[in-house]
């Protein structure tokens, strides 16, 4: 006998999602044979702000976008302005963008270590990852004085200047950090259990990743390499680091990349304190922005896309954002296809899903 | 505070806010800040919850959500805006999509500013919301005698 499909409705409210997004399950029994999404429950339209705000107030609004990668988001949209108005940082203020950067990449990894855990029920392990990421929250906290948004970018380089002393504080601290996250990664890489919910669950092909446009540890864990910090903005130029892959192709490759990440960023972070020079952080920024650019860097979860346009008033025409989980959303359909119901919660988040900017 | 008869459960709903308010309420329950230590739990179902936490606007898809989850709630219910999104609208009051603060659509009864609010000051808001609570529920109980 034929079985008939039911259909489950999936959030918007659902206890495993920080964040609201909705999804029509079609099952064959506990196999979902097909997911629906439809989204626009966090819509706020905030691009269409640039008719309302001038182009420096606008790199408030535009941090706003999603506070787990505010900074970057932020940043993004500083050097857009600075390439369209030819504004060259100086060095200082480019490395500590950097720092900023993979500092913000540490927390959102640890961050979505934790919501993995708690994904597959795992909750003290939930809490030791939040616990590990307030760590540096307070290292954001010493050097710009908030914990999520920051406010410390603004066109022309940024604000606020760390002193060495702090800098050698922050890498003392990250050296405890690592230790720990040794044993954490162990759990999530050796444990029994953990495994038997991570491996083979979730596959997706070298070709579909690249097909489907997959962004960020969900195209690496796929085995392709591309990492946008590779073209050299702020200061990755200057610094030596590979790109992290796996062949994995399943969540625990996605959980693999990412761990390996965090200790690619502590050491990217040892290396831009011990190549930053003293100097200036910011420079003024004169006159409005004339003209258009495009601008990519690698947030923590994958390519983030920024366009901006001027038209010589201090109102800018446009702007556009593509952010990563919107590049990874046609990806998590196809892992959801054929899996179990039970992993439904698990998949969404091995996307690393930040619904706020997919649609901003 | 008062003393608390029984222990209120919370739920938190993400009306369209950055994460920034989100993830601080997140951050609220882990042990770090800990606020189950003021005698909260938090849940996942409307359905069993006495205090709503909500952070972000209200824009024209998740209205109807936001009420439909207050409805659902039990008398008698707290609700508790954070971050200044859920008070006004925030930053993003004048988008087009944004009607303003949460209490466009459902009564909210504490306030907490901050864009983030900082934990510190989310926890405020918890403690005071199960002292209102509390209060509800004992003026609920003289009405019934
Ligand atoms: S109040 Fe600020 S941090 Fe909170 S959701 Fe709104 S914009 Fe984000």
């Amino acid at each position: 006998m034929a079985s008939k499909k039911s259909v489950v409705p999936f959030g918007p409210q659902h206890p495993v999602l920080p964040e609201p997004i909705h999804l029509d399950l079609v099952l064959d029994d506990e196999k979902v044979v097909e997911a629906i999404p439809s989204i626009g429950f966090v819509h706020r339209g905030l691009e269409s702000l640039v008719k309302k705000k001038d182009f420096k107030e606008m790199q408030y609004v535009v941090e706003r976008t999603c506070g787990i990668c505010s900074f970057m988001h932020g940043m993004t949209y500083c050097e857009t302005i600075e390439h369209i108005m030819d504004v060259e940082v100086p060095v200082r203020g480019r490395y500590l963008r950097t720092i900023w950067c993979e500092m913000s990449r540490l927390h959102s990894h640890m961050l979505w270590l934790g919501l993995l855990a708690d994904a597959f029920g795992f909750e003290s392990l939930f809490y030791q990852c939040w616990r590990m990421r307030e760590q540096i929250l307070d290292m954001f906290e010493a050097s710009t004085g908030g914990r999520v948004i920051f406010s410390v970018n603004a066109p022309g380089g940024v604000l606020k200047d760390m002193p060495s002393d702090m800098l050698h504080a922050f890498v003392e601290k990250l050296d405890g950090f690592e230790t720990e996250l040794h044993k954490i990664a162990d759990i999530f890489l050796n444990d029994y259990t953990v495994l038997t919910r991570l491996k083979g669950v979730g596959i997706l092909t070298p070709e579909e990743a690249h097909d489907l446009g997959a962004a960020g540890p969900m195209l690496r864990a796929s085995g392709i390499a591309r990492d946008t910090r590779k073209l050299g903005y702020a200061a990755y130029g200057d610094l030596d680091f590979d790109i992290i892959t796996s062949d994995d192709c399943d969540s625990f490759a996605r959980c693999d990349v990412r761990i390996r990440e965090m200790y690619q960023s502590i050491q990217l972070i040892k290396q831009a304190v011990d190549k930053i020079p003293e100097g200036d952080i910011a420079v003024p920024v004169k006159g409005n922005p004339e003209g258009e650019y495009f601008m990519r860097v690698e947030q923590p979860r994958g390519e983030a896309i920024y366009y901006a346009k001027g038209n010589g008033t201090k109102f800018l025409e446009r702007i556009r954002i593509r952010t990563p989980t919107f590049a990874n959303i046609p990806a998590l359909l196809k892992t959801l296809k054929g899996c179990q119901l039970s992993d439904v919660p698990l998949l969404i988040l091995t996307i690393d899903p930040c619904i706020s900017c997919t649609e901003r | 505070m008062a003393n608390v008869s029984r222990s209120p459960w919370l739920l938190h709903y993400d009306g369209s806010s950055c994460n920034g308010c989100d993830i601080e309420v997140l951050a609220c329950l882990t042990p770090v800040y800990d606020a189950e230590r003021f005698g909260v739990v938090n849940t996942g179902n409307p359905m069993h919850a006495d205090i709503l936490l909500i952070t972000g606007g209200i824009n024209s898809q998740n209205a109807s959500v936001v009420e439909q989850i207050y409805n659902q709630m039990p008398n008698p219910k707290v609700v508790c805006a954070v971050g200044t999104c859920a008070c006004t609208g925030g930053v993003f009051k004048e988008c087009y999509n944004i009607k303003g603060g949460a209490d466009t659509v459902i009564p909210v009864d504490i306030y907490v500013p901050g864009c983030a609010a900082r934990p510190q000051s989310i926890i405020d808001g918890i403690v005071q919301a199960v002292a209102l609570f509390q209060k509800k529920h004992e003026e609920m109980k003289s009405e019934k005698k």
